[in-house]
């Protein structure tokens, strides 16, 4: 019997990536356990899957056999407060490190969310104007490379310069060149107060507040299309400049955040969208004309998009305001029939060596083949 | 004709002959970066005048099949930007432009020679700064930054090069020029500029570095401690981060990097401490002033016997005179040392610089220790007279068993100084085979015919393009490789 035996159970219902069933799904338990069934899988096209909650996201799959869950590879390993880090297995729901005593993982994400996804899918939310994102907060790495080759990358220290930086390779990649089967992450204390400025404010008045002396966390804006936009503004510590910024905004301050916070915008079709600071005005302006609502970080440059309808034209305007802003448009998400007919990763610098890349890493490219930039 | 005779004589040609050194009395003014004990005199240099003439120079080396090692400033601490002896060396130092500043948008797009602390300069009337700032900052390039990854004191809040550059044109090892990242965070695609950051020059060239500037603080406020043992000040660290207090920079000296420090550069640092720490703390004013009554407590309250607040920033400036000058004054006290690099979690502190000392005694040697406390990368300066025999390898042996404490305590053998080619060979402890083959699968789709800085980093060159399992091993131009 292979581990592939052992452990893959018939697919149901459910077990579909971006409109393509999956045959098979199994769950293993430990890394050792993930290493012999990747081994022993060698000849069929997988795609990983963690809580679930960005499964959409990306192309889908060009063929799937089995899908690799994660839900049995749980727990937190080691939380050594002392050294602000934390050991977590990629299957642990985010729940559990917004649960660690006095100390935060500063990343925004579901609860149900896992910590091997949001580091795989590269997800951020309001806070990574302070903490920044997964590529800044993971310290260290274990991969289960598709030949079945258990593989670490970094370790246990924030300031580490031995050998390649591979943790950051990883993030944002999909799943294309591994699974994730451990992640070490930088923690940060908990800040004793945290306030909420929240005010009806154009997008941007958030350059008032970067060239302040705010030391804003977050720095969000929010606009739906036929309404005044919101600015919201995320203060940690002394509690002096949330009155600051609410006389600066004419806003209010509360210990919550506005209901929007970090929430994805509504829609079937999610883009995000980057760009320098200065041209998130024009980049929200053109969204919200496009008939979208935009939430994201003002002070980080990255932007979320979302709308209903026909996503072709809309897509094309939103990615050339992008590009005008020194960024990039990817579609995150769309419905299933659109999105063979839909460029959802746009231009991407390097392509020729991000083939190659992933040519060493899975020469088979049987790892969530085509669901990465490029055709990947 | 020599096939180096040859490439010479290509690159005079297509890049100017005023920028092709290859007489052997220029040649040796680049045999060695900061690390001065390895030395190799390059077969040719070429001092790039443009992007255009690093990737020319690259492509050339390729064609040829000739190995070749980029330069910045050249003050590496780990033999990072040695020469190879049958290759050129690319020198990028003149490439000092600061191409575009933006601070509404929180960007400057740099060449790669232009020195860390210009970018600052350029960056602090219109209210900004570069953040990492290593102790070489007044004259290391930004281009060896991103090669080397580097640190500084003010990591702990800040973080290292990595995360403060967000764009690169670079020169791949076939010559072509490739952007990674840019002014915008979060390009889609593989994060080749996160790989790129930090891999020693063995991945290409860096020809334009597009980096954050970060908003100067409202405030910046400097504390000197001085304890009687290290153990107290160590203390004193973990009690500070334990309440939450984020410092830009805890910096600790122990006695011997005192009195080195003292005699270079008279810092009149407190008489008969064991041990200083230097607190920094920036931020809004109040948020700062809260903090550094908690600090300073903390310190009292772990044995601070003398307490120091700079009154301004010339006294601030003397605080930290001594210690960026510790290195440098460690040659007052001892003719030859090795500085060591290695990382440890914070919380070990106690029990490492304890065993280091019981290493050192064991041999028979002195380590002076000034750090970076607060993320917990050591600086081992190993003391040793090399007149004296024997006492050099006495010395090295100490400076490796100090990188296995660093590894047996779950740490890194390098924190800011990079692998080079000094710890190379180190690897292996801290990698198994399949972490460093994962490695050097990156090292082949940049770098197929390993070409770029080769001998660095990877303790044993190997072969591109086969598979795991179908390893042979096998001579090839001199080199095992397998």
């Amino acid at each position: 019997m292979s581990a592939l035996d052992d452990l893959a159970v018939k697919a149901g219902d459910d077990d579909v990536v971006g409109g393509v069933p999956a045959r098979l799904v199994a769950a293993p338990a430990s890394t050792e356990e993930a290493a012999a069934l990747i081994a022993a899988s060698a000849d069929l096209n997988v795609v990983i899957r963690g809580g679930g909650t960005k499964i959409e996201w990306g192309t889908p799959p060009r063929d799937l056999d089995l899908i690799i869950d994660t839900r049995r590879l749980t727990g937190v390993v080691e939380h050594a407060a002392g050294d602000l880090i934390t050991v977590v297995r990629a299957g642990t729901p985010m729940a559990e490190l917004h649960a660690l005593p006095g100390q935060q993982l500063a990343l925004d994400a579901p609860a149900t969310a896992t910590a091997g996804g949001t580091v795989a899918a590269n997800a951020s939310g309001p806070r990574r104007l302070r903490y920044g994102t997964a590529r800044d907060l993971l310290i260290g790495i274990t991969v289960v490379r598709p030949d079945g080759t258990i593989t670490k990358a970094g370790g246990k220290v924030v300031k580490n310069v031995a050998g390649y930086d591979l943790g950051k390779l990883y993030t944002g990649s999909f799943g294309t060149l591994g699974l994730i089967t451990e992640c070490v992450f930088r923690l940060h204390p908990v800040p004793a107060t945290a306030f909420f400025v929240r005010a009806a404010a154009p997008p941007g008045s958030a350059a008032r507040i970067l060239a302040g002396q705010f030391a804003a966390s977050a720095l969000e804006v929010h606009a739906v299309p036929g309404a005044d936009p919101e600015i919201a503004v995320l203060l940690e510590g002394a509690a002096d400049r949330s009155a600051e910024v609410a006389h600066l905004l004419d806003g209010e301050v509360s210990d919550e955040p506005p209901p929007w916070w970090g929430v994805t915008p509504p829609g079937t079709v999610l883009v995000k969208l980057t760009g320098v600071l200065s041209q998130v005005p024009a980049l929200v302006a053109t969204a919200v004309g496009a008939g979208a609502t935009v939430t994201g970080s003002a002070g980080a440059g990255v932007l979320y998009a979302g709308f209903t309808g026909d996503p072709h034209g809309r897509v094309e305007l939103l990615r050339a305001a992008a590009v005008r802003a020194g960024g990039h448009a990817v579609v995150l998400t769309a419905p299933d029939d659109v999105r063979d007919t839909l460029d959802m990763w746009g231009p991407v610098p390097g392509l020729a060596l991000m083939r190659r890349v992933k040519d060493q890493f899975d020469p088979a490219h049987r790892f969530a083949p085509g669901r990465f930039a490029g055709g990947i | 004709m020599m096939a180096i005779d040859v490439l010479a004589a290509r690159l005079r040609a297509r890049i100017g002959a005023e920028r092709v050194l290859t007489d052997r009395q220029q040649l040796r003014t680049y045999e060695c970066d900061g690390l001065a004990h390895y030395k190799v005199i390059p077969a040719l240099v070429v001092l790039a005048g443009s992007e255009e003439d690093v990737a020319t120079a690259v492509r050339e080396c390729a064609a040829a099949k000739v190995p070749f090692v980029a330069r910045g400033s050249g003050t590496g601490l780990s033999g990072g930007a040695l020469p190879h002896a049958d290759g050129v060396l690319i020198v990028t130092s003149q490439l000092r432009e600061i191409i575009d500043l933006r601070p509404e948008d929180e960007r400057a797009v740099v060449q790669p020679g232009v020195i860390n602390l210009q970018v600052t300069k350029a960056a602090t009337p219109h209210g900004y700064y570069y953040a990492p700032d290593p102790s070489s900052q007044q004259i290391c390039s930004i281009g060896g930054n991103v090669a080397e990854n580097s640190g500084g004191a003010h990591c702990l809040k800040y973080g290292f090069t990595t995360n403060h550059v967000t764009g690169l044109r670079v020169v791949a090892p076939d010559g072509e020029v490739v952007r990674l990242g840019g002014m915008a965070p979060d390009t889609p695609g593989y994060d080749l500029l996160g790989a790129f950051v930090g891999s020693e020059g063995t991945l290409g060239i860096a020809t334009e570095v597009t980096v954050k500037l970060t908003r100067l603080p409202e405030t910046v406020r400097t504390l000197l401690a001085a304890f009687d043992s290290t153990d107290h000040a160590g203390a004193a660290t973990s009690a500070i981060i334990a309440a939450g207090v984020v410092p830009a920079a805890i910096e600790m000296m122990d006695a011997l990097s005192i009195e080195a420090a003292e005699s270079a550069v008279h810092c009149n640092y407190p008489a008969g401490a064991g041990a200083v720490l230097i607190v920094e703390l920036d931020g809004p004013v109040t948020e700062v002033e809260a903090q550094f009554g908690a600090v300073t407590r903390l310190c009292e309250e772990a044995g601070a016997f003398e307490l120091r607040v700079a009154a301004d920033d010339q006294e601030r400036q003397l605080i930290w005179r001594g210690r960026k000058s510790a290195f440098a004054a460690v040659g007052r006290i001892s003719p030859d040392y090795i500085v060591q690099d290695g990382v440890i979690p914070r919380t070990a502190l106690p029990v490492v610089l304890r065993r280091i000392n019981e290493v050192a005694g064991e041999h028979g040697v002195r380590v002076a220790n000034v750090f970076h406390a607060g993320d917990g990368n050591l600086h081992p300066l190993v003391l040793f007279d090399d007149a004296v025999p024997g006492e050099a390898e006495r010395a090295e042996a100490v400076s490796g068993a100090i990188l296995d404490l660093c590894i047996e305590h779950g740490g890194s053998i390098t924190g800011e100084h990079g692998v080079g080619v000094d710890k190379a060979r180190y690897m292996p402890r801290m990698f198994s085979d399949a972490d460093l083959e994962t490695m050097h699968l990156v090292r082949c789709a940049f770098d197929p015919d390993n070409l770029a800085n080769p001998g660095k980093v990877f303790p044993t060159p190997r072969l591109c393009g086969e598979r795991p399992g179908s390893r042979k091993h096998a001579a090839f131009d001199g080199v095992e490789v397998f």
